[in-house]
């Protein structure tokens, strides 16, 4: 049996979902493997998120977590996820920063639950930094390209 | 040249935002200096030996005459007056206050400038050919490639986070001026049955653990360009090492897994990203592409004239204008036109330092007699792309005038420099005062010409850039017991017979080096034949005669 892992829904901070959050821990990815009823797992840095892509439709929740802000990798984990048709809660767990926000949205995080609160005034600003983009990523937004060439 | 539209400008307008933002929230200490540190990298700032330095973007080295007086304002506002050129195609300011770095920020953008991923462990800005668009032998010009590539790079949300430092070189010519194959990923556009396409190289680098890039593709179907270089960088971003800083390079991981695998890798991700969809809309390519059309070259026989006229008139091949020409100007895709080397290589000078009045005199010439257009080089030289070979004489005498006309391109006073222990804090020895003394001994004694090609890089330290490994004769500075010494390396090269300088052996204090790399220059005026350069002098004898001569 393994202990449960990760943030209760007390600790997300932000979340751009409406319906209910997942009310249990999550499993590490070795466990969800072998747990056939596993719905919440977390991703760690070097974690392969493609080896859950045979279950994803059973997942409502995946936690990626960053214990560095200067890891990215979890940026990766997000859009794999995200590009094979993941729909469930995305959530950027543990060192979390401000300035990161954006791009994170972007690769398909829609929830966030740092380790330490952010300023909500600087958050929602980071958020809305970016108005145009330049390249395609996990969200549906129209890319700056894109724009220029609509019939 | 490429434009802003609404769109550009607006991201980098956002960006000077966010980074006041930034810098407001730090001094508010709702940043630590640890967490700020990435994000002023992300936007050029490094804090140095004595000051923060400020790294401006010059995307694919190419600007026009209004960019280079901001450059120079900047140098004037903010900095002492000066600035310092780099073998990325960018420019540094060694002086800037923190306080003032968003103001000079907002200042470039005003002109379609900015400091974004000119540092940081991100895709750095893009460096091209300095010939791009004027050479006689490219395949088509690779600035729109390159501008494809900043605008998919810029603010990537998946790459921002990688393990380490990311540059691009896109280069369209057989011949390599840009240093690609020493770049994390080198793109060569060639043209197969008529169609364009891209050759991919990977995991190139200098540093403390100098690679040649090898192939990973040889041709991408040029409509599946971002797509390919996502798939790179997507492997990278996930397998790249992030134990340790001095193996994180993305030629680590191609060393480690061996091409074929990170080639393997690469393929699947991309079939994947194929199917995923993020290729830009073709029309983007033919967007951007339409700015950078040819300018209205003249033809008129009246207005274009051969060189040899223009040399017969103004005291031949032997007279300082006529030197000036023959190392300075090069060969152009336009009949009665060259492209001009604008030398930062006075004898005793600073490799890549221009005063802000120099900026500006060779703004006004880029106006006057370049279609407005300018080029930084990796050799941290300045370009005039389209010259009519009418105007050199008036041109040549402008340059004299204010110090610019060096006639020394590509010899061995065009040194290639890091700041050395002058500026860097990384830095284990000085390189600039090496520099300078190596030009003044070859100088005065008018070595300079009888050795003609040989290009001399300087490190001063580990890190390599100053491009040591890819010299003819390459210097590295270390630390030893406290004491600068000098290593001397021989063999290097950078361009498309690529190779990386052996050690000659022991080290040199400094007056022992420049004598070193006199007796290397003795070996190779005894052993040449008829047309050879250094290089080539070194590669057929080997390095036995040259360390007989050192160390004998």
């Amino acid at each position: 049996m393994s202990t449960p892992l990760g943030t209760s829904p007390d600790e997300v901070q932000f979340r751009f979902r409406d319906d209910e959050p997942v009310d249990h821990g999550t499993v590490t990815v070795d466990c969800a493997l072998e747990q056939t009823n596993a719905n919440a797992v977390r991703i760690e840095p070097g974690d392969d998120a493609r080896l859950l892509l045979p279950f994803l439709d059973r997942l409502a929740l995946v936690e990626v977590n960053f214990p560095s802000f200067g890891d990215g990798r979890g940026y990766s984990a997000a859009r794999i996820l995200r590009e094979a048709g993941y729909t469930g809660e995305l959530r950027a767990v543990g060192d979390v920063l401000i300035d990161q926000l954006s791009h994170m949205r972007r690769c398909g995080f829609d929830s966030f639950a740092p380790d330490k609160r952010l300023d909500e005034e600087d958050a929602r600003r980071a958020f809305a930094t970016w108005a145009d983009v330049y390249q395609r990523a996990a969200d549906a937004r129209r890319t700056i390209a894109e724009t220029r060439h609509e019939a | 040249m490429y434009q802003y539209d609404q769109y550009d400008q607006a991201m980098v307008d956002a960006r000077v935002e966010e980074f006041r933002d930034q810098a407001r929230r730090r001094l508010e200490g709702k940043l630590t200096e640890d967490q700020f540190k990435p994000l002023r990298l992300m936007n050029g700032l490094y804090l140095q030996l004595h000051a923060y330095m400020l790294r401006v973007a010059i995307p694919y080295g190419t600007l026009n005459a209004r960019q280079m007086e901001m450059l120079a304002d900047i140098a004037d506002k903010y900095d002492r007056g000066y600035g310092h050129f780099t073998t990325r195609q960018n420019i540094q300011y060694n002086w800037i206050k923190l306080e003032d770095c968003a103001d000079a920020l907002a200042d470039l953008a005003t002109v379609e400038m900015h400091a974004i991923q000119t540092s940081g462990n991100c895709i750095r800005n893009i460096s091209s050919d300095h010939f791009a668009g004027a050479a006689v032998d490219e395949v088509v010009d690779p600035r729109p490639y390159a501008e494809l590539m900043r605008q998919w790079s810029s603010f990537h949300p998946e790459f921002t986070y990688l393990p380490r430092k990311f540059k691009i070189a896109v280069i369209a010519s057989e011949k390599d001026r840009a240093a690609m194959r020493l770049h994390d990923i080198g793109v060569r556009i060639v043209k197969r049955d008529g169609e364009v396409g891209a050759q991919f190289y990977a995991g190139g680098g200098m540093g403390r653990t100098p690679m040649i890039a090898p192939l990973i593709r040889d041709f991408v179907p040029i409509d599946q360009l971002i797509t390919y270089a996502e798939a790179c960088l997507r492997v990278y971003n996930r397998y790249g090492r992030r134990d340790n800083k001095y193996k994180a390079r993305i030629k680590i991981l191609v060393h480690e897994l061996g091409a074929a695998e990170y080639i393997r890798q690469v393929e699947e991700e991309f079939a994947h990203l194929l199917s995923v969809g993020v290729e830009p809309p073709r029309d983007e390519l033919a967007r951007i592409a339409a700015h950078f059309a040819d300018p209205p070259f003249v033809s008129s026989e009246v207005e274009t004239q051969s060189l040899s006229t223009v040399l017969g008139a103004n005291g031949g091949q032997g007279s300082a204008f006529g030197q000036w020409v023959r190392r300075n100007t090069h060969a152009h895709k336009a009949p009665g036109y060259v492209s001009a080397v604008i030398s930062l290589k006075p004898v005793g000078g600073i490799p890549g330092d221009a005063t802000s009045e120099q900026m500006r005199l060779v703004a006004r010439l880029a106006r006057d007699y370049s279609f407005d257009e300018l080029r930084v080089m990796h050799t941290q030289n300045l370009l005039l792309p389209h010259v009519r070979i009418a105007d050199l004489p008036a041109l040549w005498a402008a340059l004299a005038e204010a110090g610019l006309a060096s006639p020394n391109m590509d010899t061995i006073e065009d040194i290639i420099a890091c700041p050395g222990l002058d500026y860097c804090s990384l830095a284990n020895a000085r390189s600039i005062p090496l520099a300078q003394r190596i030009s003044e001994r070859f100088a005065e004694t008018g070595r300079t010409e009888v050795v003609g090609e040989l290009k001399l890089k300087i490190s001063g330290c580990i890190n390599a850039c100053g491009h040591h490994h890819a010299g003819h004769i390459g210097i590295l500075g270390v630390d030893k017991k406290g004491v600068e010494n000098y290593q001397l390396s021989l063999g290097g090269s950078e361009a498309e017979d690529v190779s990386l300088a052996k050690i000659t052996g022991p080290g040199f204090d400094e007056d022992g080096v420049i004598d070193a790399v006199e007796k290397v220059t003795d070996v190779y005026l005894a052993s040449r034949t008829e047309g050879e350069r250094f290089l080539d002098t070194y590669r057929r004898i080997g390095m036995e005669p040259f360390k007989e001569a050192l160390y004998g």
